[in-house]
């Protein structure tokens, strides 16, 4: 089982002190969640666990601990935010030793809470099936139906770059449609892609979550916070609000793996993945380039090509 | 800017000082005539250009952008409007995909010596803005205060 060979694994590695620290999921008080766990003794890796609710990127907490050798437990996408973050070489001391484990693709809890009626008390999986309990009501849902939608739309979810991986690897798949909202929006008219996009951020309140939850926003001053120059205003004004989502998306131009994290950590359920999804197409369809998979491309935005698509310039 | 009838687009140009700022002053050198409807910063090159210059500029109230730069291979710094192609190609296809209009941001390569270059695309731009019309979306109403004077 892998939950067994991760913490197996995991022993081994502190043990011989490959590793100082093991960033991974822990379990949580809450059904249908865990929480990221950080253990430094051989006698903790027990309380490490693998289920569909391991959300988190948990790269977001490297730039945290850099002094340190750090052993990361690694799905696909974030095995990618790991590569696109050493090609930006923010790992000079220690690269951290990447534990992967193939994602069978994870269980996006706010459906499972919008599919029954009450509190939640208890969540176990079985196979493809999900139990869920209550106080006066017991389901059980099939999985497949409550995934996420970047889940949905992963074609790599085995964590190749991985220096130790645990379970068999799942095939690659080639996704047809990957991204159906972003195929969506395309079909509409350009006042009805503003008029969505200015109705999900304007639930915005800026509370930075989707900045804080990604791993590829580590700069020491965001541009929402600098002062001098001013970029954008402290306000909820639609045009500011617009202006965050438009400017925080497009930092993340080639550098997103897509995992969604910032959609997750929204208190205001703000689709989100669309913004970054479109423009890891427009690098895939104009570079070439895909986040993480090409370990020693350079980010498209730091290099270029003398033969680079230029019909738009006059 | 006065009531919609006498509306005349406001246009920010960010001219790279080698070239198209050259170019620019060629243009006015010669006499040749073009709408005086840009507004011109100058900048040390195309790839100085930052999304949010862009960005800020829109929601700052003018109606449309040009970006103007050296020729690929013409770059004082070599390269840096290779670098500046690639953010402009992600950025204008990525504001065109959230519903800003094709052609409220446009891009040229105007040489110092093309001086009737410079004031050609000076007049295609401000034709397309002007069919465009005023920008409504992204622009920032004064109903939730002014743009701040310090930068």
């Amino acid at each position: 089982m892998v939950q067994q060979q991760l913490r197996e694994k995991a022993k081994e590695l502190l043990s011989n002190k490959t590793v100082d620290l093991i960033i991974g999921f822990g379990e949580w008080t809450l059904p249908l969640r865990t929480t990221p766990v950080f253990i430094r003794t051989p006698e903790g890796a027990k309380s490490l666990v693998w289920n569909s609710f391991c959300e988190n990127n948990l790269t977001a907490y490297l730039h945290k601990f850099s002094r340190l050798k750090v052993g990361l437990v690694v799905k696909g996408c974030d095995a990618r935010s790991v590569t696109a973050l050493s090609l930006e070489k923010r790992f000079p001391n220690h690269p951290p030793l990447l534990i992967g484990i193939p994602c069978q693709r994870l269980v996006d809890r706010k459906k499972v809470k919008k599919a029954v009626k009450g509190e939640i008390l208890q969540a176990v999986e079985q196979g493809d099936l999900l139990l869920v309990k209550g106080e006066n009501f017991e389901v059980s849902l099939k999985r497949e139906d409550f995934l996420y939608a970047s889940c949905r739309s992963c074609a790599h979810r085995t964590p190749h770059q991985a220096h130790i991986l645990i379970g068999d690897p799942v095939e690659e798949v080639s996704l047809v449609d990957a991204h159906p909202e972003v195929s969506k929006l395309e079909g509409m008219s350009p006042e009805e892609r503003w008029s969505f996009f200015e109705k999900e951020t304007s639930r915005c309140i800026r509370c930075y979550a989707c900045r804080e939850a990604c791993p590829m926003c580590y700069c020491a001053e965001c541009f929402v916070d600098s002062s001098r120059p001013r970029w954008i205003e402290k306000s909820l004004s639609p045009s500011d609000l617009a202006f965050y989502h438009i400017v925080r998306a497009f930092h993340q131009t080639g550098r997103c793996s897509g995992c969604g994290a910032c959609e997750r950590a929204c208190p205001m359920d703000i689709r989100l993945t669309f913004l970054t999804q479109k423009l890891n197409q427009e690098v895939k369809d104009l570079y070439g380039f895909e986040t993480g998979i090409q370990p020693e491309a350079a980010p498209p935005l730091s290099t270029f090509d003398p033969e680079d698509e230029q019909e738009f310039i006059k | 800017m006065g009531s919609e009838e006498h509306w005349e687009p406001k246009i920010l140009a960010f001219l790279c000082n080698w070239c198209s700022y050259a170019g620019a002053d060629l243009a006015g050198t010669s006499r040749v005539q073009y709408s005086p409807n840009i507004r011109v910063i100058r900048v040390p090159c195309s790839g100085r250009i930052n999304p949010l210059f862009i960005l800020k500029a829109l929601q700052g109230g003018v109606d449309g952008v040009l970006v103007s730069g050296c020729h690929p291979g013409d770059c004082h710094y070599l390269s840096g409007n290779y670098a500046g192609r690639r953010k402009s190609a992600t950025l204008k296809r990525f504001l065109e995909f959230l519903g800003i209009e094709q052609g409220r941001i446009q891009f040229s390569w105007v040489s110092a010596a093309e001086g009737v270059k410079f004031s050609q695309v000076v007049d295609e731009v401000t034709k397309d803005i002007r069919r465009l019309g005023p920008l409504k979306k992204f622009k920032k109403s004064s109903a939730f205060g002014v743009q701040s004077s310090e930068s």
